[in-house]
């Protein structure tokens, strides 16, 4: 088996075309996803111009607001034009707040990222200890108890979670904030003490995407471990003399981390998903409760922006977990695919 | 198959899904009473489980802020819950099986087009396509149900798709394709059988995720309305009185995620059954 690291992939040929592929494709998706959007949003019943301006608006008044916005042009010069001032960075003003649709997202996506991202790299982290842990053990009862645990925390609903979580951190404890992104004095607050307050907004909203998504990933490890463990190479190395340690670590583990990568870029969408609802629960200004917000008030350049963004998000993932694919299986990253040990 | 019956998970998983179920059918008689009846608000509401209220009426799992039995929701709001999600899993299964047969033993350009459409599909942020579609059309169990369905039905489509795949190039169905064999007879006779176990493993798991997404959705008031009460609405409507009556909330999403570990429980035995040399 070829264990060697990310350095040998200096010489690499295979890969590089590859990865072009998916991001065509992943632009694909993303175009895909706005141009859906778009005519889901104008073929639904609901006027933004009457929500707009409320029901006392005389039919002049609405006439005119509707030229404004564009809205009576036809759909494909609406598409159209919607597009061409999309791709140049113009996204309009949503029409509930009148504030440019991009700064409303360029200050709402670093605090999704950043709850995403965190939570991804803890889920997966603790979630791949846990797994290979009760792969490695010998003692049933332990094993099973640990799963009876992770198949709860897998079923249950983030939002639900988190209001538990809220309940007991903050009603009850007194010790955590359940809103929001940073205090209500914030402003006032300098240096470390700044960095403590966004950590304790942080902590509720975090807590509750981890536990779900690290029950998750430690579900699948340990069945990918358990299914590695019979293969023959495993049986070659054991007969080599290897040490168990050794081979669970750089035998077992190694290759049943190949399937558990692809799942983590499958996963994107299912965690981003999450964190719109943790988002609506916790306040947490992110994409996520834009998107709410957005949709609830049909602020259509908002939704679409948002819709987009997430397109984007979920994409840049997908592509960087392909990356780590080819980072953990040489054959990939050596363009060999047919060998690729990931399920398609 | 045969360890399927030994299997505690499979008994454990069945004996929760069927209990859940059977208290949604026989709400009316195991929780009897109009889960929207609200009498005195002001001196039966907020009563905690196992207790009577001023009026002498008896709460299992007591009330809600306008004196509402939360066991008789919750067994009602069953029937919502679980009915959305069976419908929806229903539309999804017969969606994917369709697709991904066609796909599979049609080949050529629709077969391309079909398996394109199906990674799209699964590359979309499925929330965020359910937030759109619930929150442009007037929300309602119905919508749900539709929108669930038609959002589900891709992981069904791929396994039919590659069992139809590595199927048709067997020689017993090109034999059969030799005699004669129409697609729909090789679909019946050869396909069907092959994936059904696997389908079921993901109508399970499906099913549980559904009814999942019906409470998310109704939780952020855009899937079944109140005052129909669905396990979501009801886990929406505790989420204020959580410092005075957390039995509001915590009741049916209790109720939630036993459904769901029964599922996953279920399609964790069923899977392993198939695979002998991963069982446990």
């Amino acid at each position: 088996m070829d264990t060697g690291g990310p350095g040998q992939g200096a010489q690499d040929s295979g890969m590089l075309p590859g990865l072009a592929r998916r991001a065509a494709v992943g632009l694909a998706v993303v175009l895909g996803v706005i141009t859906l959007t778009f005519f889901l949003l104008r073929l639904a019943p609901g006027d933004p111009v009457e929500r707009l301006l409320g029901p006392a608006a005389d039919p002049a008044q609405v006439a005119a607001q509707r030229t404004a916005l564009g809205l009576d042009r036809p759909l494909p010069a609406q598409y159209a034009a919607w597009l061409g001032r999309f791709a140049r960075g113009d996204w309009g003003t949503s029409i509930a707040t009148g504030r440019p649709v991009r700064t409303m997202i360029g200050e709402a996506w670093p605090a999704t990222v950043l709850l995403v991202g965190t939570s991804l790299v803890l889920s997966y982290g603790v979630g791949i200890l846990i797994g290979a842990w009760q792969a490695s053990l010998r003692r049933r009862s332990v094993d099973t108890a640990v799963s009876v645990a992770t198949v709860t925390l897998f079923a249950m609903p983030g939002y639900w979670l988190g209001l538990m979580l809220v309940m007991l951190f903050t009603y009850r404890l007194h010790a955590l904030p359940a809103f929001g992104a940073a205090g209500l004095d914030a402003d006032f607050l300098t240096g470390w003490d700044r960095v403590a307050d966004r950590l304790r907004h942080l902590a509720l909203p975090l807590l509750t995407l981890t536990l779900v998504g690290l029950a998750g990933a430690a579900r699948y490890v340990r069945g990918a471990m358990l299914d590695v463990r019979g293969e023959p190479y495993v049986l070659t190395a054991r007969a080599k003399g290897i040490g168990a340690r050794r081979v669970l670590l750089a035998h077992v583990l190694r290759n049943a981390l190949i399937p558990v990568v692809t799942l983590l870029g499958l996963s994107l969408p299912a965690l981003f998903s999450g964190a719109v609802f943790i988002e609506a629960i916790f306040a947490w200004p992110g994409v996520g409760r834009v998107l709410v917000d957005g949709v609830q008030g049909r602020d259509y350049p908002v939704v679409m922006a948002a819709t987009a963004v997430s397109a984007v998000l979920v994409v840049i993932g997908n592509l960087l977990a392909d990356v780590l694919v080819a980072w953990v299986d040489p054959r990939v990253r050596h363009g060999d695919a047919q060998a690729s040990g990931a399920p398609s | 198959m045969s360890g399927l019956r030994r299997d505690p998970r499979a008994l454990a998983g069945a004996l929760l899904l069927g209990a859940a179920v059977a208290v949604a059918v026989l709400a009316p008689i195991v929780a009897p009473g109009d889960p929207a009846a609200q009498h005195d608000v002001v001196a039966t509401r907020f009563v905690p489980p196992l207790a009577r209220d001023p009026l002498g009426a008896f709460h299992l799992l007591g009330t809600d802020r306008f004196g509402r039995d939360v066991w008789t929701r919750l067994a009602h709001g069953g029937r919502i819950s679980l009915g959305v999600g069976a419908l929806a899993t229903a539309i999804s299964v017969t969606l994917g099986l369709a697709v991904g047969a066609v796909a599979g033993l049609w080949r050529g350009r629709t077969a391309a087009l079909l398996m394109g459409v199906t990674d799209f599909a699964l590359a979309l942020p499925r929330v965020v396509l359910l937030l759109l579609l619930a929150a442009l059309w007037q929300p309602s169990a119905a919508l749900t149900v539709l929108v669930l369905g038609l959002t589900g039905w891709m992981t069904v489509a791929r396994l039919v798709h590659g069992e139809a795949r590595a199927l048709v190039v067997r020689p017993f169905v090109e034999g059969a394709v030799a005699l004669g064999a129409t697609r729909g007879r090789v679909l019946r006779r050869h396909v069907l059988p092959n994936v059904l176990t696997p389908v079921i493993v993901a109508a399970a798991l499906g099913f549980g995720n559904a009814i999942l997404l019906e409470a998310g959705l109704s939780f952020l008031g855009l899937g079944v309305q109140p005052p129909t009460a669905s396990w979501g609405n009801m886990i929406a409507s505790g989420r204020d009185t959580l410092v005075n009556a957390p039995w509001v909330a915590v009741a049916p999403g209790v109720a939630l995620v036993l459904v769901v570990v029964a599922c996953t429980l279920l399609g964790d035995a069923v899977r392993d059954a198939l695979q002998p040399e991963r069982s446990e």
